[in-house]
């Protein structure tokens, strides 16, 4: 995906954002650290220039939510940053790339800890599939198949897979 | 990051980049503490054992306060209702904890090296010196690190101003476990670190030591501080005896009124508690707005969570792939 394909796919999820949650009121973006707090930063200004809405944006750090802690080393890349309360907001969880869904069942369980959600929705640039928990995206940038040893990597400038740069 | 040692028995157990990953990592779990719950499940199904051979109420509400917003289950041993007063020998019951399964301990012994030996003993439990003899008490050295990291606005960029900062160390640094593991921990860091003490309160030798002076003129050093650490004059090891009085030591060596107008208004006064008032420090001193005594106990917890989380959190499967 050139950086060209990922502002479509932004514009576009930002699209079915605002088509589903009409009006935005409620909505609130919360981008996992740290892939997708620069993908809900760009969610965010995006539903700005379409809608005017003035859309609250937070970052969530799931690190002390995982399931591999003690099997792998895990730290916490940032600390969370939630200025607000969920209790009724629905939440559109952002991140760039989902895989297995163990980061979101943990991020599901850290947002709990900041209020009841009405309403918790799931956007990623990259599906790549390999899901190992019953989860699936409610806005995707583009489907992506990849092998389990793949990287995928997600910047400005675009979507790049393992070494080979496919842009 | 290189791995974290299996035990934290000594501030030199970690080098600069280990102690700023506890800093950052201990910024997480400030965010935690300010949550309604301030509970997260990092160490689920962890047990930690607290084993004081030594009185201390904050070092131990603290650990304990940490592993408990971790989820770990906590025992806490009293060394006065234990084996030990029946006669069985510290290797025994150390054999006996980890027998029972006990993932890490944290450990006070009025004698030095004590958790170092301990460590030796157990094959799978982590160590933790919660304050051993004279020798070190590296959580206190980390958690005044990050007060004053957090002082200097916190992040990266608080953390480049230990960068050549005067750091002024007062009091008995003889008997001091806290000194001794401040002294590494600053000087890890970058920080300049001068001692100030009456000549009968300072070890026999400092060969070895990372300290740029040793003075015994407070007024003199205090104008050019960024931070002043006072030690706390310790009655129970002894302190009053290598002095004629406490009224003479406050005289010279405590942080009064009179000195407290000598500091430029910038300058941070730490104490690792519990505070002695009227002697190393007078109580309105310890009230003024460079005081950071209050922070030093909260984000005490916060940084023992990190040390807990990165000795007990950090499994060994590299490359495992985390999205």
């Amino acid at each position: 995906m050139s950086a060209a394909d990922v502002h479509r796919a932004i514009t576009r999820m930002a699209h079915e954002i605002a088509e589903r949650n009409r009006g935005l009121q409620h909505v609130v973006l919360i981008g996992l650290q740290t892939g997708g707090v620069a993908v809900a930063h760009r969610l965010a200004t995006t539903l700005a220039e379409l809608d005017g809405a003035d859309v609250p944006v937070g970052t969530l750090d799931v690190a002390f939510y995982r399931d591999d802690i003690g099997l792998r080393p895990v730290l916490p890349e940032a600390a969370t940053d939630i200025g607000f309360d969920l209790t009724g907001a629905t939440v559109v969880l952002v991140d760039d790339v989902l895989f297995t869904g163990r980061t979101i069942r943990a991020a599901l369980n850290a947002l709990g800890e900041y209020g009841r959600a009405q309403v918790v929705e799931l956007a990623v640039m990259v599906d790549r599939g390999h899901r190992e928990l019953p989860i699936r995206p409610d806005y995707v940038g583009k489907n992506l198949p990849t092998s389990r040893h793949e990287m995928v990597d997600v910047s400005e400038d675009g979507v790049s897979l393992g070494d080979l740069v496919n842009r | 990051m290189s791995p974290f040692p299996a035990h934290l028995l000594s501030i030199d157990d970690l080098g600069t980049e280990e102690i700023s990953t506890v800093l950052e990592v201990a910024d997480s779990f400030v965010e935690v503490g300010r949550r309604a719950n301030p509970k997260v499940p990092a160490l689920r199904g962890r047990t930690v054992a607290t084993l004081f051979f030594e009185d201390s109420t904050r070092t131990r509400m603290s650990f304990e306060t940490a592993a408990k917003r971790m989820s770990a289950d906590v025992l806490s041993f009293a060394a006065g209702s234990s084996s030990l007063k029946k006669g069985e020998s510290l290797r025994d019951t150390v054999e006996t904890i980890e027998a029972i399964g006990i993932d890490l301990v944290i450990i006070r012994h009025a004698s030095s090296g004590v958790p170092a030996r301990v460590a030796e003993w157990v094959d799978h439990c982590s160590v933790v010196n919660a304050g051993d003899g004279w020798h070190q008490h590296p959580t206190q050295a980390l958690l005044d690190l990050y007060t004053v990291r957090q002082a200097f606005g916190g992040g990266d960029a608080g953390l480049a101003r230990f960068q050549g900062l005067r750091v002024v160390i007062v009091g008995d640094i003889r008997h001091s476990r806290v000194a001794r593991s401040q002294i590494g921990a600053y000087a890890a860091m970058g920080a300049e670190v001068t001692l100030v003490s009456p000549s009968t309160l300072l070890p026999p030798s400092l060969e070895g030591w990372s300290v740029a002076a040793v003075s015994h003129d407070l007024d003199e050093v205090l104008p050019k501080a960024d931070v002043v650490s006072l030690l706390r004059v310790q009655s129970e090891r002894g302190s009053g005896e290598f002095v004629p009085s406490l009224r003479e030591y406050t005289a010279g060596y405590g942080l009064t009124s009179r000195r407290a107008a000598l500091l430029r208004p910038e300058t941070l006064i730490l104490h690792p508690g519990p505070i002695v008032r009227g002697v190393e420090i007078a109580s309105d001193v310890a009230e003024l707005p460079g005081s950071l005594i209050t922070e030093q106990v909260s984000n005490g917890v916060a940084v023992r969570m990190a040390v807990l989380f990165l000795l007990l959190g950090q499994g060994t499967l590299e490359g495992a792939d985390r999205a």
